[in-house]
């Protein structure tokens, strides 16, 4: 059993910290941007990938430390966009705009070491990191690098096609869908393939069929949203969906489960499956997904070849020890979504300054998850759940009590929004 | 620390389970939307409302399932940290014109 100190903690901690501070050596390479008088006593952390879990671990990192571990983030783009709420974008109440933040504040605040740059091969053995402009050595790796794509199963559509979006990270991809939804005519199909589990945001698919139909709805009310799902059935808060499909948009939305691409033709824009032909004016195909490239780069993707393995009391690759993987792209039955990333991010933080510092990570993790989707520009329903270690299992289980809304309210759309900001700012402050 | 060993943690354990709570009450409890605050709160008003989300008597939409899968000796934990948190205001995050990325 736990006893925890009944007095200001995060003082104490720093107390215990100080005590604890090994002075050990810091493996430094080549790269000028970096001050070289800065060498601090507990190591260099290298984080790929400035997304929720990468940016929270550098910054907790960080501050967990006291300063005490450099922490060096290499992350290709130049500014953050927000998933969490890009849906609403395709629905008509939000412009990329508003999910859009600069890294600035993160990076100047917390003492972030920034390199714009992509990973490109780890060289595990020597413990440096191969960037497409020179190398970086470090202690610890944290891999947060989201999720690739993978096309090549798609029958008919093996590659990447120009006008047929995924829309699945935000960005270009979310305006291009917005504008062809735009210049869609009434009366004509949206449909929305949703590949087989598990795949990042799990009820994104359903809140995306909301959004469109809810366009749909005030700006043409003769069309239709068809969804072809690969899965048996509607993966996450299904009776609220079916709720709002119903209630909502009636006559809008066609659901169709067990409905795998058997042929797709891009020029067409038909999708055969087992059951039927469908034809599309907007095509919208979410690919099935795997972890990042860097990981696979690696070989640390050893679950089904598409994600990776970890240790969920430090986030310790099981194929590499000094390999952390954290985010979409680790094998867990966990929902990938952004609070999840952001809770595991913290976990590998604090377990990383523990073992830095000489000291064993907490045994037994704790942490609370949740996802709010929206089923129209002003309701929002949840997911919520505690997840704790189990060590004979060997992995976070739900623990009791967790659950959904009871229905779609405007309540919960403020929460959520209120949830964004929070996540926002605790991520990117 | 654990009871009945020497494990001492250079991260105590609620501070990164305090952290999860961040998503919707804000970093260090200062929430920056209709989410309540819990930086600075009162350690009995805390433990008395998490235990009333566990039972039913206080109303939520969402706290329930989180007060539920939490245990006494975390809830406490959460409790005095929160305690020991200061309230700030907090400044909105700045928002950027979209520049094309990916
Ligand atoms: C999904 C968002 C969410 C998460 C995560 C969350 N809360 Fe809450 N919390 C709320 C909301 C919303 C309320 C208001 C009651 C309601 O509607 O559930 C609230 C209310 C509270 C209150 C009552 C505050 C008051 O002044 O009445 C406490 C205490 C609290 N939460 C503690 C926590 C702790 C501790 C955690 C982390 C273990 C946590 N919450 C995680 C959303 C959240």
């Amino acid at each position: 059993m736990r006893e925890f100190p009944q007095h200001n903690l995060s003082a104490a901690s720093r107390r215990q910290f100080v005590r604890a501070v090994i002075y050990g050596g810091l493996a430094f390479a080549g790269l000028p941007a970096f001050g070289r008088a800065s060498r601090p006593p507990l190591g260099h952390v290298v984080v790929i990938g400035a997304g929720f879990a990468g940016l929270t671990a550098a910054k907790y990192l960080r501050d967990w430390s006291g300063g005490n571990i450099a922490v060096t983030l290499v992350e290709p783009n130049s500014q953050f966009v927000s998933c969490p709420q890009s849906n609403l974008v395709l629905g008509g109440s939000k412009t990329l705009d508003d999910l859009s933040f600069s890294y600035q504040t993160a990076r100047k605040r917390h003492g972030i070491n920034w390199v714009k740059d992509s990973a490109i091969a780890i060289d595990v053995q020597n413990r440096q990191l191969q960037l497409s402009r020179g190398t970086l050595a470090y202690d610890k790796l944290i891999l947060a690098p989201g999720v690739d794509f993978d096309y090549s199963h798609i029958p008919g559509m093996a590659i990447p096609v120009a006008d047929i979006p995924h829309a699945w990270k935000a960005g270009k991809q979310t305006l291009q869908l917005r504008q062809q939804l735009e210049s869609m005519p009434d009366g004509g199909n949206f449909v929305m393939t949703i590949p087989r589990g598990p795949y990042r945001c799990p009820p994104g698919p359903y809140e995306r069929a909301c959004q469109v139909a809810h366009y749909f709805k005030q700006a043409k009310p003769r069309s239709k949203v068809i969804i072809l799902d690969a899965n048996p059935d509607i993966t996450s808060k299904k009776g609220l969906f079916l709720q709002s499909f119903k209630n909502q948009y009636d006559g809008l939305i066609e659901y169709h489960n067990n409905s795998e691409i058997i042929l797709l033709d891009p020029v067409k824009k038909t999708v055969k499956t087992d059951f039927e032909q469908v034809q599309a004016d907007v095509l919208n195909v979410i690919p099935p997904q795997l972890a990042g490239k860097i990981a696979q780069s690696a070989g640390l993707n050893n679950v089904d070849q598409r994600w990776c393995e970890v240790d969920f009391v430090t986030y310790a690759s099981s194929a590499h020890p000094d390999i952390h993987i954290i985010g979409d792209s680790i094998s867990a039955g966990l929902p990938k979504s952004a609070h999840m990333a952001t809770s595991q991010a913290k976990i590998c933080a604090a377990a990383i300054v523990d073992m830095l510092a000489g000291q064993s990570p907490n045994p037994l993790p704790v942490f609370a998850n949740t996802c709010y989707s929206f089923v129209d520009d002003k309701q929002a329903i949840h997911v919520a759940n505690v997840y704790r270690y189990d060590a004979q299992k060997k992995t976070m289980v739900s623990a009791e009590g967790g659950g959904v809304s009871l229905q779609a309210s405007v309540q919960e759309g403020d929460f959520a929004q209120a949830w964004a900001q929070n996540i926002w700012t605790d991520t990117l402050n | 620390m654990l009871l009945g060993s020497n494990i001492c943690y250079a991260i105590d354990p609620a501070i990164p389970l305090a952290a999860s709570c961040a998503a919707c009450h804000g970093p260090q409890g200062n929430s920056m939307g209709v989410t309540p605050t819990l930086a600075a709160l009162n350690q009995d008003y805390f433990i008395q409302r998490m235990q009333g989300f566990k039972d039913g008597s206080v109303p939520s939409t969402v706290m329930h399932h989180h007060a539920k899968g939490l245990t006494n000796d975390e809830i406490s934990a959460l409790a005095s940290y929160f305690a020991a948190q200061p309230r700030r205001t907090p400044t909105p995050l700045p928002h950027q014109t979209f520049q094309g990325a990916q």
